[in-house]
Order: structure tokens, then sequence, then C-alpha cells
């Protein structure tokens, strides 16, 4: 098992619609996260940025657009782009250079301006890049991929439309008291069934939104937590950042088709989704049975549902029930996204997968006011990039 | 009215539908894989330098059409007209889409649906064929891409 790793501070800029340059979300972020963790910018030693594509060539460089706006101070700096987990890829560039010796504390960056509507790809006439091909060949968005997963989901296991709103629902009740989420209202069943269907079976409001926002965290190594007084700092245990396996047979976004299994054993192989979770518990050491709360990537109502089986908190086929026994409201047995999730937030790509892990921050620490869950130890966060890129995370205090 | 020219939307992943030579019978359409000459894996759209079964190294790969005809793995439909670059009907259709599995390739493949069917009619499991159908269409000529319909519908 590799050491351990503090997060010292968490912070982020309120997600929304602001149409404001995305590096302004990112400095606001960073500096909260400094102030959180009481260190100064000279003393960074390491500046890791998770890039957006959305914001032009400083988006593509962000770890150097971000040092330049908190001042050129000569650190380390990483860009990384994985789609969704970019945030996580840029929490283990850190992570890595951090157990290597490399350095004692670095911050993490991320953030996004999004444009109203649905994801479109990068423009253009590019008829060799497969995610600009889905729209134009298929008309196929980003809820289409989500549609299938969920009438697939009421296929197998019986799931319902009332099942999903019921998500929706806890998911708005999570976040009505979260400062950072965009949307902080509740919402009643009829009023998400009542909503206008856009990819059949998903309806408008059980579809996350695209949002602008930013998050940041302040990681250090444990000596470097410890000079600093912080005896017993939240931790990062593991960073699973794992592709899928061949034959990965469950079609992904972008994809126009999965892989083919005539040459290799598909019984028996762990999904993609599954497979995430699992490559961080064995990093860290422990199981699904250990998690105390979970911040999981909702881009639908049903996909939270997946999300629970791949995560291991209960088997395939049970997440309907989980969730009708209110295991994952806040107050039950393993509260899922208390912070209101996507759901909340709206997405605001390279700053998701770290505000998930400022979340977990801020329950394991006892201050996520409003929102607490009590006695939370351990979390896990899980998500999943465009093309294979795998993202999970464990912090345990 | 001129006759519009048939234009594939994407070159070289599916064949028009080819009248027959010698008087039989029209040959379908169909969508145009690769297959690995050393380990028989599939892959559409084609791979041509590399093979996904990472137990395989191999560079060669033989162009062939898919099975023509499969089962619908899940459905969903486009309510709201998708940003550019698709080109939308005028006024926009909602337009339903599906993932098939084609059993002998044992892969999944999505496409939209022929327009007039729409989520109400469709079911995992059904089959359906693939057809080659209007996308959209300029002054001169009609882009066509690959759909699936439900088989005797």
């Amino acid at each position: 098992m590799p050491e351990k790793i503090a997060v010292l501070g968490a912070g982020m800029h309120p997600w929304g619609k602001w149409g404001r340059n995305f590096v302004e979300y990112g400095l606001a972020a960073a500096r909260d996260a400094m102030a959180d963790a009481g260190v100064e910018w000279s003393e960074i030693q390491m500046v890791s940025g998770a890039d957006t594509i959305r914001n032009g060539y400083p988006g593509f460089v962000s770890g150097a657009t971000f040092a330049q706006a908190l001042g050129w101070s000569g650190a380390r700096v990483s860009s990384v782009y994985a789609a969704c987990a970019a945030g996580a890829t840029a929490i283990n560039a850190a992570r890595a250079q951090i157990l290597a010796g490399l350095c004692d504390v670095a911050l993490v960056v991320g953030a996004d301006t999004t444009p109203k509507g649905f994801f479109a790809p990068v423009g253009g006439d590019r008829k060799d890049d497969p995610d600009w091909l889905r729209f134009h060949l298929m008309g196929a968005t980003n809820p289409t991929y989500f549609a299938l997963y969920a009438r697939r989901r009421m296929e197998l296991y019986g799931a319902t439309e009332a099942d999903f709103a019921a998500v929706k629902v806890k998911n708005s009740r999570h976040g009505l008291n979260n400062p950072y989420a965009r949307y902080r209202k509740e919402v009643t069943a009829d009023e998400v069934l009542a909503s206008p269907m856009v990819a059949d079976p998903l309806r408008l409001l059980e579809i996350c939104a695209t949002s602008d926002g930013g998050a940041a965290l302040v990681l250090s190594s444990m000596e470097f937590a410890r000079a600093r007084g912080v005896t017993s700092p939240v931790t990062i245990d593991a960073v699973s950042t794992v592709t899928p396996r061949f034959p990965n047979t469950v079609i992904e976004m972008p994809n126009f088709s999965t892989d083919s299994g005539v040459s290799a054993a598909v019984v028996g192989l762990p999904s993609f989704r599954d497979s995430i979770a699992t490559a961080a518990y064995e990093e860290a050491g422990i199981g699904p049975e250990d998690v105390s709360v979970a911040e999981v990537y909702d881009l639908s109502a049903a996909l939270e549902l997946d999300w629970y089986e791949n995560i291991g908190l209960c088997k395939e086929g049970e997440a309907e029930k989980l969730l009708r026994d209110g295991d994952t409201t806040i107050g039950g047995r393993v509260p899922v996204n208390p912070s209101g999730g996507l759901s909340c937030f709206g997405e605001a790509i390279p700053a998701q997968a770290i505000a998930q892990v400022c979340e977990l921050t801020w329950q394991l620490r006892g201050q996520a006011d409003g929102r607490q869950v009590d006695g939370a130890t351990v979390g896990v966060t899980v998500n999943q990039g465009l093309f294979g890129h795998g993202s999970s995370v464990i912090v345990s205090k | 009215m001129a006759t519009k020219t048939t234009v594939p939307a994407v070159e070289g992943w599916f064949n028009l539908a080819t009248p027959s030579t010698d008087g039989g019978q029209e040959q379908p359409p169909a969508l145009l894989g690769s297959r690995c000459t050393t380990c028989g894996t599939f892959a559409f759209p084609k791979e041509t330098f590399f093979c996904r079964n990472p137990e395989c190294d191999s560079t060669a790969f033989d162009e062939v059409p898919l099975s023509r005809r499969g089962t619908i793995w899940s459905y969903t439909d486009a309510r709201y007209q998708p940003p550019p670059p698709y080109v939308p009907a005028d006024p926009y259709e909602p337009f339903a889409i599906v993932a098939v599995e084609l059993a002998d390739e044992k892969m999944v493949v999505m496409g939209q649906v022929v327009a007039g069917v729409d989520v109400a009619d469709l079911r995992i499991g059904m089959d359906v064929e693939l057809v080659v159908d209007t996308l959209y269409e300029d002054d001169e000529n009609e882009y066509v891409v690959w759909k699936w319909a439900p088989v005797n519908a």
C-alpha cells in the first residue's frame, strides 16, 4: 500500500452560470484552499492543473494559467486532461510527486466556464474525431448515453421512473444548504416527473446541467502536515485512474460501438465501472463495507443507482432497494452525494472530481454545515472520463 | 426537380445497397468493420493499424461487412435538437436511437432508428435490421447514414 498524503486545504468557487473567465473561479478556489490550509502561495512547490478544452489554450495548459494568475513563483507545474476524470488525474499527478519525495506541498486546481445547453464537441469539420462524428452522424448527445443505461436498468432490475425521481428528490434535499451548489431548491417527485422528457426515460430534472465552477486542494506529505502542527489531517489513501479491460462490452460515450468479445473471455471480467473503485479499495487496503460516505458522478439520476452497485454499496440489482430504504440519504447507512451531487451542481468538468474530494474533506472534518454525515471516517469518490479514464479517490480521517 | 446525388455522410463506414449485376437479388447495405487477421477481433469503425485485443499485436485487418441484423441492447430518443455538427430537419423532428447487439461480432453498435418509429415501438431484445437512410440534405446532395429498423415493422 502506498503511504497516505494529507489534504491540508480545500476550496471552491460556487457553481453557477456566471459567464466569467474560468481562471477567476480557479483562482478563488485556490486562494480559499490555501487559506484553509494555512499555506502561503510562496510555499507551494507544485501546481497541478486539471485542463479544460472549452476555454481555449489557457485551459489546455491550466497549471501554468493558474500559476500565472497567482503570480509566477518558479513552482513545478503540471497540466492534465482526462475529460471528467481530469480532476482526479491532477490530484494523482500531485500525489505521485509528493510520494516520490519530489515535492512536499502541492496545489491542485480545476475550473471551467461552460456554454448553455448540451455539451457539444470541439468546433470545425472534424471527420476523424469520434466525439464530433457521434453528434454529426447520430445526433447522440451525452444524455443519449445516460438514457441507454437508464433504460437498461429498468429492463434488468425493475427500476422505475419513480426511482429515478427519488434520486433527484434526495439530492435536491442534500444540496439545499450547500453554499457551493448551483441549484438549492427542494423538488418533489411530482415536479421531477412533470419535467420535460429529454432522452426517454430521462427527464430534464434528472439530467445534470453544465455549470461554471472551480475547486482546489492543497495536498502535502504527512511529514509536512505534522511540521505544520496538523496531527490528524484528512488523508488521501488511494487514487484509482484505471482504464477499462478488454473487451469492454458496455457502450461508452462517445463511441459508436463496444469492443468485440470474439477473441477474449467476457464472462467473469468486471465491467469498467465496477473496476474503477475496486482498484481504489485495493490500493487503500479497505472494502466498500468500510465506506461511510460517497460522492458519485450522477450525470443522471439513474446513473447514481448504477454507481451504488459499481462501488460495492450493494449487490447488482439491489440499488433501488438501497435507495428506497433510505440507506443513501443523509442519516442512512451510507449517504451518497451529501453535497447534492451533480444534480445540485451541474458539471464543471475539470473541477468536478476535485470538488468531490473537497466535499468529502469537509464531511470527514465535520464541517459540512447543514448536510453533515455524522461520524464519517472513510469516503469514496467515483467518476469516469470520456474514452476510458477511470477516477476514484479514497479519503479517511 | 433534379434528382439529388446520394452521398454517404461519412466515407467508408458502410455500403449502400448495390444492385446485382446478373439480375439476381439486390445486395443490402451493411456497416463496414474490420476483422483482425490474427485473432478475429472485430471493430467498428474500422481499425487499420492496431488490434484492440491486448493479447494481439497484429497490424493486418480485413474490411468486412458486419451483421445486418441484431437485437436491441437499449434504446432512447432525442426530444430536443442536438447541437451542431448535427444537421437537423427544419422543423426539428425527434428521433429514436438504439444500441444493437450483433451476435456474431459480440459487440454493440449504435445508430438512429428510421423515422416513424418511436420509443413506444421499441423493446430491449427486439430484432432490428440495418438500412441506409437520409441524414440531411442540401441543394445538390442527399447525405445518407446507416439506421436501424424493426424487422417486420
